[in-house]
């Protein structure tokens, strides 16, 4: 049925009509009211991050029930009512170790896999493709290097001008789509001051430092609506500063690619984009 | 005035002064430290004032209270900003080490005073001239909307140009200045002043933690004037060392900065470890379980605390070593600081414990202290921190580690003093009222927020998505309840002053050993004017 449309019609309605259909029953990734753990993981960075945390917060909860425990145990136990005379002990070098070494080995316990997490989610030594991630105050720009340099800037959507079921504070006129189950390197700059480019639910967090380009990757498991925000102080709209990515399946993320080219073939490199497209990373 | 009640203390002391020259020419360290806390009681009830209005304005989603215009979000920046600044070094600095400190190490370790009791005045009063220009940067064009870590370019003169931010570094180097002076002069009364016997292992753990804290300040505070000199330079002077269109470099800011701050939280959290230690002895009966312990343990939090500032800057671009580096170095801090919470109980363990109001702050801060000292734990973790970094949870693990660990210690300090510093005790009943209620209303305030930051909302912000919304609400009902326990302490203060039951010289008994218990209530004007001999005394231990 698409395909038979697809080929009648023209290269612009090519890509459009491929989209069309993945958006309609799309997977979203955002908080929800009431929300007690993080956003579903959906990249394999994240998912290793959710089971470190899982691991952490197990230890940690246990860490506070134990003190809690000790300390309830001794207001009760020790009470002046109850034990009016006090003992005199001060030291005890038995424990005072153990409470030094076991210490010690739940950190190595902690550390071991934290670090191998650490590891995995910094750099790919494989990317497919690159996207380029610039911040100004206050939007933000892409650019597909992979892609004859394709730019356009995401603004964030006022809330008078919000669609139905567009979120408030998320929702952007051009979102950045990038194909889903691909290794895509992120290289991220700003042109004025400091933001962080940060998707919770793919655990990407990343400084845009001017005079910069900061390094990392994400692989998105499956297309879907991924959103986050700016996530270091950028200014007086810094809330109002949403990120959002539309992930497609490859088939249809280089649909998009042919589209988009049309769509923003006007935006030549401007001045302001400049010195974050001179520090190509190949 | 002569013969007023304390006359008889040394018999030179013939002339009191008036009202002028006791409060504003003060070399007393009592008097000093009272100026101290009055300054970090109006501090508070201005960055208290700045809080709640956050809280307001966070209560729903949607702009409530600032206006959606430039103006009105940058005054929210300017708040979070203010906030930051207030507590950090107008309400707990002052009030631990100006405050507490100063009555109580001179009196703990047998001193007559501090050993420069004129530089203590300048400390005081740069103090007081460095909180005026801090508000006078808050209502001058627009204010300092750059958050308490200031970071360039937002702080550089392309983003905030005015005199706002000008202000603001003038005021962290005039009290950077008071603090190094007040460091200073707790050093060498401690190194010198201790009466004869008080050894350095027989201290109260009081004191070691102001020796520590000093040392802290002393070599921290250094770096931030360097920061803000470089900074104050690139905004007025042509210079660029932040810029990084003429070669300068943002993130050596954030270095610099962090290398101050971190010690500086520790700065913040020590004097209260030092407080409950003391609490915890007291109204269990018992000397502190492993002293010598207690004491290596601070000054290895100092020590290590010096070496992990950039678990601050996970996110800006660092090398992975180098985020292993600092990853591992952060976790090695929770080993002295779980030998510290592991004592306090051993302290209690066996004791005879009785849960006076002092006593009562002090487990409440160990409990919270060790909610807030687990996620740091999880958020030690570089690996962890791509999702916490500058969320809720990074707000709601500082504000409990720091922010209301701190303020519980502060609390403490003063419930267990107050008797020494005015004569007078506390109301019973309104202060346990008071207790509960800022004890509740702050775990309900900051617990949710724990969950907010795992479902990502970010911090600094005035307005957040709707899904944010329940826990935000929650948040701010917590805030209100806060604010009625804050208010509530004030009453108390008013009722203590205005009809506390008078009290000896050791209201708490057997438990209270330390040498302040061993002169009257209220301090006389002069104390330890005959050195007490501590030789043969018992150790600290």
């Amino acid at each position: 049925m698409f395909k038979r449309l697809i080929i009648k019609t023209s290269v612009v309605w090519l890509g459009l009509l491929a989209v069309g259909p993945v958006l309609a029953e799309e997977y979203v990734a955002r908080s929800k009211p009431w929300q007690m753990w993080l956003q579903e993981p959906m990249s394999p960075s994240a998912e290793k991050i959710n089971d470190l945390n899982v691991l952490l917060l197990w230890i940690e909860v246990g860490i506070v029930v134990f003190v809690l425990a000790l300390l309830a145990y001794c207001i009760i136990r020790f009470r002046e009512k109850r034990n009016p005379t006090p003992t005199k002990t001060t030291h005890n070098t038995a424990l005072e170790v153990a409470w030094t070494a076991i210490p010690v080995l739940i950190l190595v316990a902690i550390a071991v896999p934290s670090l191998k997490v650490l590891y995995y989610t910094d750099q790919t030594p494989n990317a497919e493709m690159t996207l380029k991630v610039a911040g100004n105050q206050w939007y933000w720009t892409y650019i597909y290097p992979d892609h004859g340099d394709l730019e356009f800037d995401s603004n964030p959507i006022p809330d008078d001008e919000l669609k139905p079921g567009q979120p408030r504070l998320l929702s952007v006129d051009n979102p950045v789509y990038l194909p889903a189950n691909t290794n895509i390197r992120l290289l991220l700059s700003s042109n004025d001051v400091i933001h962080n480019w940060a998707i919770p639910s793919l655990a990407v967090k990343l400084d845009n430092t001017p005079g910069r380009v900061n390094e990392t990757w994400v692989r998105i498991n499956k297309p879907g609506s991924y959103y986050g925000m700016c996530s270091e102080l950028c200014g007086v709209y810094h809330s109002f500063m949403p990120i959002h990515i539309k992930a497609l399946s490859r088939e249809n993320f280089k649909k998009w690619v042919v589209k988009a080219k049309l769509e923003f073939a006007a935006n030549s490199r401007s001045d302001e984009t400049l010195r974050v497209a001179q520090v190509e990373i190949r | 005035m002569a013969n007023s009640v304390e006359a008889h203390h040394g018999e030179h002391e013939h002339h009191y002064p008036g009202f002028f020259t006791r409060w504003f020419c003060s070399t007393n360290h009592k008097d000093i430290g009272t100026l101290y806390l009055w300054v970090a009681m109006i501090a508070a009830i201005i960055g208290g004032v700045m809080s709640w209005y956050i809280r307001a304005e966070l209560a729903e989603p949607g702009l409530q209270l600032i206006s959606n215009d430039p103006e009105g979000r940058q005054f929210y920046n300017v708040l979070v900003t203010g906030h930051g600044f207030i507590m950090v070094f107008f309400v707990v600095m002052p009030a631990m080490i100006g405050g507490f400190g100063n009555w109580f190490v001179p009196l703990m370790i047998g001193a007559p005073d501090m050993a420069f009791p004129r530089m203590n005045n300048i400390s005081f009063w740069l103090l007081a001239a460095g909180f005026i220009l801090l508000l006078i940067a808050a209502f001058i064009d627009g204010g300092p909307g750059t958050g308490w870590t200031v970071y360039p370019p937002l702080s550089s003169a392309d983003f905030h140009p005015g005199r706002a931010v000008d202000f603001g570094i003038l005021s962290l180097h005039v009290a950077g200045a008071s603090s190094i002076l007040g460091a200073i002069n707790f050093i060498v009364t401690i190194f010198n002043m201790r009466a004869p016997g008080m050894t350095i292992h027989r201290m109260p753990l009081f004191v070691w933690a102001m020796l520590i804290t000093a040392f802290l300040l002393l070599l921290a505070l250094p770096v931030l004037a360097g920061g803000l000199t470089m900074l104050l330079t690139d905004r007025n002077f042509g210079t660029s060392f932040f810029d990084p269109g003429q070669g300068g470099d943002p993130v050596l800011w954030q270095h610099l900065f962090w290398f101050f701050g971190h010690p500086e939280v520790y700065i913040i959290i020590l004097p209260a470890f030092g407080i409950i230690s003391q609490i915890v002895s007291t109204f269990s009966k018992k000397p502190v379980f492993g002293y010598l312990g207690m004491a290596y343990a601070m000054a290895a939090i100092g020590v290590v605390g010096f070496v992990v500032w950039a678990h601050h800057m996970y996110t800006v671009g660092f090398d992975v070593n180098t985020r292993a580096y600092f990853t591992a170095a952060t976790m090695v801090i929770a080993v002295p600081t779980g030998v510290k919470i592991f004592s306090w109980l051993a302290t209690m363990w066996g004791g005879s414990i009785r849960m006076e109001v002092p006593m009562m702050y002090a487990v409440a801060f160990i409990f919270l202290f060790v909610v807030g000292g687990v996620t740091g734990i999880t958020l030690a973790n570089s690996s962890a921190d791509l999702v916490f970094h500058d969320t809720y949870y990074v707000v709601a693990h500082f504000h409990y580690v720091m922010g209301i660990a701190a303020i519980l210690g502060m609390f403490a300090g003063w419930y267990y003093w107050i008797g020494k510093m005015s004569g007078r005790q506390y109301p019973e009943t309104l202060s346990r009222l008071q207790f509960w209620l800022f004890f509740i209303g702050v775990n309900v305030l900051f617990f949710p927020q724990h969950f907010s930051g795992f479902a990502g909302m970010p911090r600094r912000i005035p307005d957040y998505p709707d899904a944010y919304a329940p826990y935000n609400y929650i948040s701010s009902i917590g805030a209100l309840i806060t604010a009625v326990g804050t208010l509530l302490f004030f009453v108390v203060l008013w009722r203590t002053y205005a009809a506390g039951t008078r009290v000896g010289a050791n209201p708490w008994g057997e438990g209270a050993t330390t040498l302040e218990w061993s002169v009257d209530s209220p301090a006389p004007w002069h104390t330890h004017e005959d050195l007490p001999d501590m030789a043969g005394k018992a150790p600290a231990e």
